[in-house]
């Protein structure tokens, strides 16, 4: 049976979703693309996502740890407490900057072609996830240089992979629409990760933070990210399931990720006019 | 309700821009944009305001087409040809009226689109076939038919960065040419390349529409190709369709529409932009057959540049090029001052039959445009006894030149 569309204003289209999932090859492909031209005319190519996470970790340990003397009490080394959290938040970071970017970098994809725009910072967000996953290598080879064992909750952690995902999306696609737009946030997104670095979670722990300030902290959806991140790898790190600021950031971020998609649906049909 | 063989119903379409015109003034140096800045702060000057204006690029637009079908589209610049294609390619959405569309659409309003300078030919292929709406397993397929079409199977695992353009052009159409939709849309692909690639493509398209019982919507301002491939046309004119019937018909009437509002329309957000074309013959007198013509460009430039080049592209009323008098044959370039420019074309003596001409104009480097107007521009050659006894008619070319017979 042939597809019979109907092209007006406004027409909220019912099948938004069953085109999403036609065009489903785009989104590999797209990730494939940046993932190929990533590291072209590099000499170290996909070393890259190896040495970036590593050397940050490096310098966070030697700040946080050595010079701050942030050492904390627990026998876990301080580099692994630092990798757990800067594992979610490269992935958050690097995504809010490629995602932002996505629409006007493919300008000629928009004004010329029509899909789903959701495809193109989606899979935006896609080639930062594979980066993401080489870092979990580093991970399990800490673990081997440390002959460390992580607690069992690290069964849980593809849940937090999962909030982790949404929260990106949620914030990633709110950016990107305003991106278009407003071109301002060409330099808001850059100051806003730098930002964020210092409100998360990344070198410090979150039972550092005084109790009555913890609601508005948590308002931040990355807290809860992070904390389950730490849970799930640290022995010993608090279960943040257990705690009240976990179920905000955990709200902001479904809250987030439901109203961007909305918010991308309707500008969607403006972007070839705007952009 | 659809009719069996209906695939596209256009209904009351239009479409409507906002245009925000900036209160001209010119920045020159950062101290003058910094002046304007604060005066606007303060003063909260009435000439900054930006002024809006609606525009309807398309007006209560209907037509339908039926299976099969290929359906020219023709007009001048403006009258909506392409904001037409991209509502039907639903790039953009209609501001009033609805388009039903039945099948799968693939658009063609570039060859390739998405090209990634950095991936192979190869690579290359799978990325624009899948932003085409090809499926993965269709590219595979067809591969080895796009490889050979396009006549770069050497260079295929080679980046397309340094490929010729030509190179480039030509895998690019093959991949387009390997589409198998349903309903094909086309915006003036085949001005790219050269004669022989342009037969080529025009060969590929025909049978694409001809044989393959395809549904074609095709615009060009190529009048002669639009006549190879369809049936029927419609022609535009300022956003409302002007005649619709069998293409013969509508290129008549096409060509008979006057130039009235036919202007340029000046590319004003650019740096450098063509606002006027005129031309005069003998002593600012009309323009007739063997005498001199002095064709002059108006371009306006924001900056003083050098080393700028102009073109003009004289074309015969069916779209085919007569000839191009161009800066960069013979000199280095031209120096333009700030501000407006009267550039001159001076011909000796201009070998063309008395008839309407559509100009093509370009400014820009040696290899690239700054701003072009591709075509919609008149260039009227006055009838005037060029021979002694008779004149050639229509028919036996565009060109006339002085001839010597002897035995």
């Amino acid at each position: 049976m042939e597809q019979i569309v109907t092209i007006k204003q406004s027409n909220t289209e019912k099948n938004y979703w069953k085109d999403l999932w036609n065009y489903r090859e785009l989104f590999y492909i797209l990730s494939w693309r940046d993932i190929k031209v990533r590291y072209k005319q590099t000499v170290l190519g996909i070393l890259w996502a190896v040495i970036r996470p590593l050397l940050t970790m490096i310098v966070f340990t030697i700040v946080f740890g050595r010079v701050a003397k942030m050492e904390t009490l627990s026998i876990v080394p301080y580099s692994l407490i630092v990798f757990a959290g800067l594992l979610p938040w490269q992935f958050f970071s690097a995504a809010l900057s490629e995602s932002s970017n996505s629409l006007t970098e493919n300008v000629s994809l928009i004004t010329k072609v029509y899909f789903p725009r959701l495809i193109i910072p989606v899979s935006s967000i896609i080639t930062c996830f594979i980066d993401f996953l080489i870092s979990f290598i580093i991970l399990l080879i800490l673990f081997l240089v440390y002959q460390y064992t992580p607690p069992v909750q690290i069964l849980v952690l593809p849940f937090f992979v999962l909030l982790l995902f949404i929260t990106t999306i949620g914030s990633g696609l709110f950016l990107t629409t305003l991106n278009v737009k407003y071109r301002d946030f060409r330099y808001i997104v850059p100051f806003v990760i730098q930002f964020g670095l210092f409100i998360s979670p990344v070198g410090f722990s979150s039972s550092m933070v005084p109790d009555q300030c913890q609601w508005a902290y948590s308002l931040n959806p990355m807290v809860g990210v992070i904390d389950g991140f730490r849970w799930c790898i640290i022995q010993g790190a608090p279960n943040p399931l257990l705690q009240y600021p976990f179920y905000i950031s955990l709200s902001i971020a479904i809250l987030l990720a439901f109203s961007s998609i909305s918010l991308f649906r309707r500008m969607e049909k403006s972007f070839a006019d705007l952009i | 309700m659809f009719s069996v063989s209906t695939v596209i119903k256009v209904k009351q379409l239009g479409k409507k821009y906002t245009i925000h015109h900036e209160a001209r003034e010119r920045y020159t140096a950062l101290r003058d944009v910094i002046n304007k800045k604060t005066k606007t702060v303060f003063s909260r000057s009435k000439e900054s305001q930006p002024v809006k204006e609606e525009f309807w690029a398309l007006k209560e637009l209907s037509f339908e087409l039926k299976q099969g079908e290929a359906l020219g589209i023709v007009g001048r610049n403006g009258a909506g040809k392409s904001t037409l294609l991209k509502l039907l390619s639903r790039i953009t959405e209609p501001s009033t009226g609805e388009i039903e569309i039945r099948g799968k659409v693939a658009t063609l309003l570039e060859v390739g689109t998405g090209f990634h300078p950095e991936l192979t030919g190869k690579e290359n292929i799978f990325l624009n076939g899948a932003i085409l709406g090809m499926k993965r397993q269709e590219i595979k397929k067809r591969f080895d038919a796009i490889v050979d079409f396009s006549g770069v199977e050497k260079f295929i695992d080679t980046p397309v960065k340094r490929y010729s353009s030509g190179m480039y052009m030509r895998l690019a159409f093959a991949i387009a040419a390997h589409l198998e939709p349903d309903i094909l849309i086309i915006d003036e692909v085949l001005a790219v390349g050269d004669a022989e690639f342009q037969e080529k493509c025009l060969g590929k398209m025909n049978e694409v529409t001809k044989d393959s019982g395809r549904t074609v919507l095709f615009v060009s301002h190529n009048l002669s190709a639009v006549q190879q491939l369809c049936q029927n046309s419609i022609c535009l004119q300022n956003g409302s369709l002007s005649y619709s019937g069998s293409t013969k018909d509508v290129i008549e009437h096409y060509l008979g529409i006057k130039n009235e509002g036919s202007r340029i329309i000046p590319h004003v957000n650019k740096d450098i932009y063509i606002t006027d074309f005129l031309a005069t013959g003998k002593n600012g007198g009309p323009i007739i057959p063997g005498e001199s013509c002095t064709m002059t460009i108006v371009v306006f430039s924001k900056n003083s540049c050098s080393k700028l080049h102009f073109g003009i592209g004289v074309n015969d009323k069916m779209g085919n090029r007569i000839f191009t008098p161009f800066t960069k044959y013979d000199s280095e370039g031209l120096v333009l001052q700030q501000g407006s420019n009267q550039v001159h074309c001076q011909i000796e003596s201009l070998p063309l039959m008395p008839g309407n001409y559509d100009i093509h104009l370009y400014v820009g480097s040696a290899f690239d445009a700054d701003d072009y107007v591709a075509g919609g521009v008149n260039l009227t050659i006055h009838p005037y006894p060029f021979f002694k006894y008779s004149m050639p008619v229509e028919g036996q070319g565009s060109v006339i030149l002085k001839q010597n017979w002897y035995l």
